[in-house]
């Protein structure tokens, strides 16, 4: 067990991943100045790994391990360094009789630091295909992603929405939000034009029955169309429910005044 | 800490430490036995974190050709080899999840699991019996540890999940890998 039992529980959680914030950097100071500490972090680090190994699956498929098998016959490793014994010398002088060989010795050194050199030269160049690939891949998505929320957001872009035949197009709204993110994506259709001196305002309605947050004032454009991508909401916030309001032109912000015009459903 | 042999008969079937060995000078059977040996550990631990057979396949790739590459990440005197990759794998998967660069270069991992198991089978029975210590603890235990463990959530994620106390979620954290720990000294 450790030797600091207020650390007891962050150490655990340290163990797994799971301590944030101050209690993790309050930790790891202490860490530092503690071998009972760090001791019972390998043990519980451990623990941890039995959690893994209970895991049971199916086996990667065949095609797994030819990929492998490919991929690491073309990463050659560097051949091994031989040692060669050089030829006995006889000599009148025994001493010194070992000075010509400097120049191997100075050779196989010289042969061995290449070899190092290149070793790293080799795990440097796998680190920069590694980021390399990282970057174009991260780069793709990018520009996947800018072209999507581009799409969203050009008021240019034709939005239609389609409706039973004779029904007559009522308001809607689709709110997509991920708490872990904090991203939401919202959209409205078929609102009414404004009123003077009005404006919309989107709510987030926490899970845990806390005060609503202002998610975004807005203006439909001619055909009561809205988005709203990402505005400011604090960190980890479950929603329970979105809803739009008809408010002031300042909008409310601290809580909603206005009546509700769109509510949410749920899914 | 002992080195982790899976071998009881060590002249019958080679030990990690002398395939680690062989990989070292280029033996790509070396490579492949060890695969075999390890591979279904690691795909088991990546798809229970990252349910995708496809992202499990990836992370059993990157993990055993950064073996290949740099064999000396191993240190057996630092923990025994299905322990290392196992927690190597829920580290990559975890990272794969968040989508994020891998935090931790796999030689920086240490894992120091006692007793050593010197067998397939002798670790087949410690898993039994830790399987059987998962199913024995009470259920919110058991969740708050596979939250933190296979989901990579924060005691606080955890906390705001399940509605508990975060001092409450802390205290189950640990008294249940404390337990792993007793059903295996035991």
């Amino acid at each position: 067990m450790s030797a600091h039992e207020q650390f007891a529980d962050d150490l655990a959680l340290y163990a797994l991943g799971s301590l944030e914030g101050v209690e993790r950097q309050t930790l790891e100071t202490h860490l530092q100045n503690c071998a009972s500490c760090r001791r019972e972090l390998e043990l519980l680090r451990g623990d941890t790994s039995l959690l893994a190994l209970t895991t049971a699956g199916p086996k990667p498929p065949a095609r797994s391990r030819q990929r492998l098998m490919s991929a690491i016959a073309n990463e050659p490793r560097l051949p091994a360094v031989v040692a060669t014994r050089t030829p006995e010398r006889r000599s009148w002088w025994p001493m010194l009789g070992w000075l010509p060989n400097l120049g191997w010795i100075a050779a196989a050194a010289v042969v061995l630091v290449c070899i190092g050199l290149l070793r790293q030269n080799s795990n440097l160049r796998q680190s920069v295909a590694w980021l390399q690939a990282q970057f174009t891949d991260q780069g793709a998505k990018l520009d996947q992603t800018t072209q999507i929320v581009a799409t969203l957001l050009d008021p240019e872009a034709t939005k239609i929405e389609l409706v039973a035949v004779g029904n007559k197009p009522q308001p809607r709204g689709k709110a997509i939000y991920q708490r872990r993110n904090r991203n939401l994506i919202f959209f409205a259709s078929n609102l009414p034009s404004l009123p003077a001196e009005k404006i919309y305002e989107l709510w987030l309605f926490p899970a845990n029955g806390g005060a609503p947050i202002a998610a975004g004032l807005f203006k439909p454009d001619a055909r009561g169309g809205a988005t709203i991508v990402n505005p400011p909401l604090p960190q980890g916030v479950a929603a329970k429910n979105f809803v739009v309001t008809l408010e002031p032109e300042s909008g409310s912000h601290e809580s909603p005044r206005g009546t509700p015009v769109i509510v949410g459903i749920g899914e | 800490m002992k080195i982790g042999v899976p071998s009881a008969a060590p002249n019958a079937i080679t030990s990690d430490l002398a395939l680690v060995t062989a990989i070292r000078s280029g033996d790509q059977s070396a490579m492949a036995a060890l695969y075999d040996r390890y591979s279904s550990i690691v795909n088991a631990v990546a798809l229970r974190v990252l349910q995708d057979t496809g992202a499990a396949e990836d992370v059993l790739q990157d993990i055993f050709m950064q073996l290949w590459r740099n064999p000396g990440a191993f240190d057996a005197s630092r923990g025994n080899m299905p322990a290392w990759l196992a927690v190597i794998a829920r580290h990559r998967a975890i990272d794969a999840l968040r989508r994020r660069r891998p935090e931790n270069d796999i030689a920086d991992v240490i894992v120091s699991v006692e007793p050593d198991f010197a067998s397939d089978a002798d670790r087949s029975r410690a898993m039994e019996k830790v399987r059987g210590a998962l199913n024995t603890m009470p259920p919110p235990q058991k969740s708050a540890l596979e939250m933190a463990y296979f989901e990579g959530l924060t005691h606080s994620e955890i906390a705001e999940k399940t509605g508990e106390p975060l001092g409450t979620i802390k205290t189950r954290i640990r008294t249940g890998l404390l337990s792993l720990r007793k059903v295996l000294a035991a």
